[in-house]
């Protein structure tokens, strides 16, 4: 691993509120790994995919704000939540690639004091805890192997689409390793990266509830004790709503859903209380109770 | 409106699609349908995938605009990452739905809608997201009687402390409303 590595780190709204654990889990696994995360000062919204659904200059100009503000502190974004992590780093695409938009987003920034001359990158965590840490470090750190624990690793649309560029497209495998590397099994379900609805359970409930359902459903089919992601939205979607879609889809699919940061620091011997684990709504005992000592 | 009307405007809107990053790919469809196979929702679209392409070539766009095609797009990137003439084809729904929202044509009371519409007011005027004061205005917009039917998860998310009720204004906010207000952009985006 490089050392010094520090980034600008981007927690994003959800992990704010409805995914604090999440931010809690990130800061306090980052630390034993020795990734430097400082947050990004008076971060904005990302605009997610709403904001691209409305206005797309303006879209850019809440994404370019951020990158400016990073840019200041000379570090690259690291974001949590895929959602923020596409949106941002398509944006510093965009701006790479066409000249025009960047001096008409530059012109906007200005407005404000701030200028962004396309110096630095957006990365997700998971990428940087698996392609910068490393399995070695992360291994070395292991202090309670979860030896038998069935992890299902659900990766959603957004973290290797669109830009096929930390992991492959269709059969990501980041979290597999990962899982592996904690001395927990991957277990392998089909539908790991299909979408899980998004915003769908908000605004078409039947049709999140299918989306989501059957990825409960395949990941307990397979054996899994429990689900990990990488995205506040999917967290919470596979999370709150198993209640009501058991009832709706007429199945069982009451299955405890961590984030991949949450796992890692139950190897690693953290204190529940550093992973926000009390924040979960499904119990999460079997994982915990799998832990060596 | 007439149906000559109607093709120009479709056509005038066709330019505009072209012009998005990657948009004059859309020539190059082949109709192949592998994006309406990869698609979560397209069995539920009026117009699935494939035939967004078809409809805009043959010149009816303003269609499409008033179908629940694009508000049924969740931006999953599948269709993007399979086609094979590389058509960015989540940009073209992103492009619909900012075109729909522009000219008001998206269904009425349409909940996909109201939801991006709610969320950029949000976010204008606090520089982050809010969520209940997000939610509060969605049920405004769609069916406010159905905020009732949100108390047990609203109940169930603050007992583990997983909802914040007040906005947080990041420090910045005169400076990011002045940079909005300089962007040029499609429209004022205040639908
Ligand atoms: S996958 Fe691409 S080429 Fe095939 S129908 Fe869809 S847009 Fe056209
Ligand atoms: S991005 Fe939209 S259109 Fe493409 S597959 Fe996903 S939901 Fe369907």
């Amino acid at each position: 691993m490089t050392e010094n590595l520090t980034f600008a780190y981007y927690p994003g709204c959800s992990a704010t509120s409805t995914n604090r654990a999440y931010d809690v889990s990130t800061r306090n696994v980052a630390k034993v790994l020795g990734i430097g995360l400082e947050e990004l000062n008076d971060w904005n919204c990302c605009g997610a995919s709403a904001y691209l659904s409305v206005d797309e200059k303006k879209a850019m100009v809440f994404c370019a704000r951020n990158l400016a503000l990073a840019e200041k502190e000379g570090k690259d974004i690291v974001a949590i939540c895929s959602g923020c992590y596409v949106v941002l780093r398509k944006a510093n695409q965009h701006l790479a690639e066409d000249p025009n938009l960047a001096a008409e987003i530059n012109k906007s920034l200005a407005a404000g004091g701030m200028s962004y001359q396309n110096s630095i990158k957006v990365r997700h965590f998971l990428d940087i805890t698996v392609h910068e840490a490393g399995q070695d470090a992360v291994r070395d750190r292991v202090t309670h192997p979860l030896t038998g624990l069935k992890v299902a690793p659900y990766y959603g649309c957004m973290i290797s689409r669109p830009f096929n560029e930390v992991d492959d497209e269709e059969s990501p495998r980041m979290m597999d390793d990962l899982i592996e590397w904690l001395g927990a099994t991957a277990v392998l379900f089909p539908l790991k990266s299909k979408c899980c609805g998004g915003l769908m359970m908000t605004t078409q409930p039947p049709v999140g509830q299918q989306l989501t359902g059957y990825i409960l459903r395949s990941a307990k089919e397979a054996g899994a004790d429990c689900i990990i992601t990488a995205c506040p939205l999917c967290q919470l979607n596979l999370e709150a709503y198993q209640d009501t879609i058991g009832k709706t889809l007429d199945m069982d699919c009451r299955i405890p859903v961590l984030y991949f940061t949450q796992l890692m620091g139950v190897a690693f011997g953290l204190d529940k209380s550093d992973l926000a684990l009390k924040e979960c709504i499904t119990p999460v005992e079997t994982v915990l109770s799998s832990r060596g000592t | 409106m007439s149906e000559t009307q109607a093709q120009k405007l479709g056509m005038e809107l066709l330019e505009h699609i072209r012009g998005i990053p990657g948009g004059r790919s859309i020539d190059k469809c082949i109709q192949c349908g592998t994006c309406t196979g990869s698609c979560p929702t397209s069995n539920l679209m009026y117009f699935s995938p494939r035939q967004v392409l078809a409809a805009l070539r043959a010149g009816m766009l303003d269609q499409v605009l008033k179908s629940n095609t694009p508000w049924f797009c969740t931006s999953c990137y599948s269709c993007a990452v399979r086609c094979p003439a590389k058509i960015p084809f989540t940009d073209v729904m992103y492009e619909l739905k900012r075109m729909a929202v522009k000219q008001g044509s998206y269904p009425r009371r349409d909940p996909a809608s109201a939801m991006v519409r709610s969320f950029s007011e949000v976010v204008r005027r606090y520089g982050r997201n809010a969520e209940a004061i997000l939610v509060g205005k969605y049920y405004l917009r769609t069916n406010p009687l159905k905020i009732l039917g949100q108390v047990p998860m609203v109940i169930k998310l603050l007992a583990k402390r997983r909802m914040a009720f007040f906005p947080h204004k990041i420090k910045g906010i005169d400076g990011l409303k002045k940079m909005l207000a300089a962007v040029g952009g499609n429209h004022e985006g205040k639908p």
